[in-house]
C-alpha cells in the first residue's frame, strides 16, 4: 500500500487500468476523488446558478473541515478549537485587505501564514493536554480570541464585523462579479490544489508518523520520533489550512463577522467531519455539502427543525454508523462487492 | 467597598450555581468517563418545566422546584438505559461528545417547539424577593438561599461519598471498575444511580440559578462550556475540587464583569488558561480522565 503512494497518481491511473487490480491503488483513488470534487463542483455551478452565494461559502467550509480532518483524523487531536485557526486567518486576510494588499491570492497566502502561526504558538503550549483538559483549552483559545476580537473594535469592527474586504481581480485577470461566478470558481480552484496538497501531506513521511502517533504515541517515543513535536507539526499545517479557509471565505464573501470565532463554528466543523467519516479527507468535502446542503434547506423554514433534525442525525451516526457517511457507503459496497459473484 | 461586597456576593452566589451544576458532571465523568455535553440540557429542561409550573400552573416555588427535580430524573433515566450506557469508558471519548452533543439538538429543538423560543422566567416567591439582614451589610434573600443550597449540597455529597455504603461502592467503583464488578459491586445499577443523582444536581441548579443563568432558548449550548470549565478546573470527580473551581471562577467571572464589562468573558477564559497550564489536571488531580 505505501509502495503505491509514492507514484505519481497520472502514471498509477494508467497502471490502474492496463492492469486492472483487485483493488484500485490509493494514489489512482485520491485522483479520483479530486477529479470528482472539482466535477462536482463545476456541475453545481451549471446547475445551480442562482445560489452560487451558497456554494462558494460551502467550498470555503470544506477546506475548514479538512483542516480539522488533518488533526482529528490523522493525530487523533480531538479539538473544538478550529475555530480559532479559522477566525485568524479570516481576520488576518480582512485586515490586510483593508489596510494593506487586495491580491485575493497573496490575501490567502497571509491567512495561512496567520493561521499557522496560531496554530503554532498555541499548540506548542495546548498539545501538552489530553483528553478533557485539551477540548477544554481549546476552547479558553477560542474564546479569547473572539473576546479580544470583539474588544479590538478599531481594528476588526467588533461585534458589527469587518466590512470593507474588496480583493483585485484574480492574477489580475478575473474581476469578482455580483453574480459570484468568479468567487464561486476561485473558491473551487483553491479547494481542489488544497485536496492535492493535503493528500500529499497525509501521504508522505510525516504524515504516516502522525498516524503512527495517533495509533500507538508510546511506540513512537520508543522508536526515537517525538510525538509532541508531530502533533505541533501537523496541527500547524491544520492551522495553515484552517487559515486559508478563513482568507477565502473573507475574500468571497468580503465579511468578517465574529461568529467566525465562536464555539459554534468550531462544534460545527466537528459535526460536518463526523458526518462525512474522519480520517480519509474527502469524508471532510461530503459531510460539508450533507450538512450544509441540509441545513439550507431546512433551516429556512424554522431553525429549530434543523436542530432536531441534525441531533438526531448525530446520535444515529454514533450509535448505528460510526464511520459517518463514507464509511456507511464504504460498509454498504463491501457488502454488494460481496454478494456478488 | 461597596463593589468588592457585591462582587463578594454575587460571586459566591454565581459560584455556588456552577458548583450545583458542575458537580453532577464532575461525578459522571469521573466514575463513568463521559463527557456528558448535554448536562447543560437537562439543566435547561427542569429550568423550563419550573418556568411552566410556576407561571401557567402555580405550583408554590419549592414544590416546583422539588417535583421538578424528580420529574427531569425520571425523564433522563431511560436515557442512561438507552443511549449512555453503550459510551461508557475513556475509549471513545468523540463518540461521547458526537452523542451527548446531538441529544443536546434534540432537547434544544423540542424544549422551543414545546415551549416557544422566548426567554422564560420563574417567578420568585416573597420570601426570596427581599433582603436578609446579616448585621452590618444585607444581602439579597435569593442569593442567600442559593449559597445556603450550594453549602448544604457540598456537604451532603461529601457525607455521601464519605460517610456512606454508597459512597464507599462508588469510590470503589471509580478506582477499578472491573475488581469492584469482581467483588459484587453490582456497577450497572451504580452508574444509573450516579447518574441520576447527577442530573438531578443540574436540574436543582438550573431551577435554582434561572435568575444568574437566563433561560433562553440556546441555554443547553451557551452554559455547557462554563460547567467543562469548572470541571476541567477542579479535577473530575473531584467534589470539593469542583467546589474550589466553580468559587473561584464565578469570583473572577463576576469581579471581571463589575471592573471592565467590555471584556465581556475573557477574564473567566485568561483565568482557565493560566489555571490550567498550572494543573493541567485541576486544583484536586482527578483520580481519573
Amino acid at each position: 500500500m505505501t509502495a503505491a503512494v509514492t507514484k505519481a497518481p497520472a502514471g498509477a491511473t494508467a497502471a490502474a487500468i492496463t492492469a486492472i487490480p483487485p483493488r484500485p491503488s490509493r494514489a489512482f483513488r485520491d485522483a479520483v476523488a479530486v477529479a470528482l470534487i472539482a466535477g462536482g463542483g463545476l456541475a453545481a455551478y451549471w446547475i445551480f446558478p442562482e445560489d452560487l452565494g451558497l456554494l462558494t461559502r460551502i467550498l470555503a467550509t470544506c477546506l475548514y473541515v479538512l483542516s480539522l480532518d488533518l488533526v482529528l483524523g490523522f493525530c487523533g487531536i480531538a479539538t473544538l478549537g478550529q475555530a480559532a485557526l479559522f477566525g485568524t486567518g479570516a481576520y488576518a486576510a480582512g485586515i490586510a485587505a483593508v489596510h494593506l494588499v487586495a491580491d485575493p491570492i497573496l490575501l490567502l497566502v497571509v491567512g495561512g501564514v496567520a493561521g499557522g502561526l496560531m496554530a503554532l504558538a498555541t499548540g506548542a503550549l495546548v498539545l501538552r493536554a489530553h483528553g478533557l483538559t485539551l477540548l477544554m483549552l481549546t476552547i479558553a483559545v477560542t474564546q479569547l480570541l473572539q473576546e479580544l476580537a470583539n474588544k479590538l473594535r478599531w481594528l476588526t469592527g467588533g461585534s458589527d464585523g469587518l466590512s470593507g474586504v474588496e480583493p483585485d481581480p484574480v492574477l489580475g485577470l478575473f474581476r469578482f462579479d455580483m453574480y459570484g461566478r468568479t468567487s464561486y470558481l476561485f473558491a473551487l480552484a483553491v479547494l481542489v490544489v488544497g485536496v492535492v496538497v493535503a493528500q500529499r501531506i497525509v501521504r508522505s513521511p510525516f504524515g504516516l508518523a502522525c498516524r503512527g502517533v495517533k495509533e500507538d504515541p508510546l511506540r513512537v517515543a520508543a522508536l526515537g520520533g517525538s510525538p509532541r513535536g508531530h502533533l505541533v507539526g501537523m496541527y500547524t499545517v491544520s492551522g495553515v489550512f484552517a487559515g486559508v479557509a478563513g482568507a477565502l471565505t473573507a475574500v468571497t464573501s468580503g465579511i468578517v463577522g465574529l461568529d467566525s470565532l465562536s464555539f459554534t463554528w468550531s462544534a460545527e466543523a466537528l459535526v460536518m467531519l463526523v458526518l462525512g467519516g474522519a480520517g480519509h479527507l474527502y469524508g471532510a468535502v461530503v459531510g460539508t455539502v450533507a450538512f450544509m446542503g441540509v441545513h439550507h434547506v431546512l433551516a429556512s423554514t424554522n431553525p429549530f427543525h434543523w436542530m432536531l433534525f441534525i441531533g438526531l442525525f448525530l446520535m444515529a451516526i454514533v450509535l448505528f454508523a460510526p464511520g459517518g457517511i463514507t464509511g456507511g457507503v464504504a460498509r454498504i459496497a463491501g457488502l454488494v462487492r460481496r454478494r456478488a459473484p | 467597598m461597596q463593589t468588592v461586597y457585591g462582587i463578594v456576593i454575587d460571586g459566591i452566589a454565581y459560584g455556588m450555581i456552577l458548583f450545583i451544576i458542575s458537580v453532577g458532571l464532575s461525578v459522571t465523568l469521573g466514575l463513568m468517563r463521559v463527557v456528558n455535553l448535554a448536562h447543560g440540557a437537562f439543566a435547561m429542561v427542569a429550568g423550563y418545566l419550573a418556568s411552566y409550573a410556576v407561571q401557567a400552573m402555580g405550583v408554590p416555588y419549592l414544590v416546583a422546584l422539588l417535583a421538578v427535580v424528580a420529574l427531569t430524573v425520571a425523564l433522563a433515566l431511560p436515557l442512561e438505559r438507552l443511549l449512555y450506557r453503550r459510551i461508557y469508558g475513556s475509549a471513545n471519548e468523540l463518540a461521547q461528545v458526537l452523542l451527548t452533543i446531538g441529544l443536546t439538538f434534540v432537547v434544544v429543538a423540542s424544549v422551543n417547539y414545546i415551549f416557544g423560543p422566548t426567554l422564560k422566567r420563574i417567578p420568585l416567591p416573597e420570601f426570596l424577593t427581599g433582603t436578609v439582614d446579616l448585621g452590618p451589610k444585607e444581602i439579597p434573600a435569593h442569593r442567600a438561599f442559593v449559597i445556603v443550597v450550594g453549602v448544604a449540597a457540598l456537604l451532603g455529597l461529601w457525607g455521601l461519598l464519605e460517610r456512606t455504603d454508597f459512597g464507599i461502592r462508588l469510590r470503589a467503583a471509580v478506582e477499578n471498575p472491573e475488581m469492584a464488578a469482581a467483588l459484587g459491586i453490582r456497577t450497572e445499577r451504580l452508574y444509573a444511580i450516579t447518574f441520576g443523582l447527577g442530573v438531578g444536581l443540574a436540574a436543582l441548579g438550573g431551577v435554582l440559578g434561572a435568575e444568574l443563568l437566563p433561560l433562553e432558548p440556546y441555554y443547553a449550548l451557551r452554559y455547557i462550556v462554563l460547567f467543562l470549565a469548572v470541571v476541567a478546573v477542579g479535577g473530575a470527580g473531584s467534589i470539593f475540587g469542583s467546589a474550589a473551581a466553580a468559587l473561584s471562577l464565578g469570583i473572577i467571572d463576576t469581579a471581571g464583569k463589575y471592573l471592565y464589562p467590555s471584556f465581556g468573558e475573557f477574564f473567566f477564559y485568561a483565568a482557565i488558561m493560566i489555571i490550567l497550564f498550572r494543573w493541567p489536571h485541576g486544583f484536586f488531580q482527578g483520580k481519573s480522565a
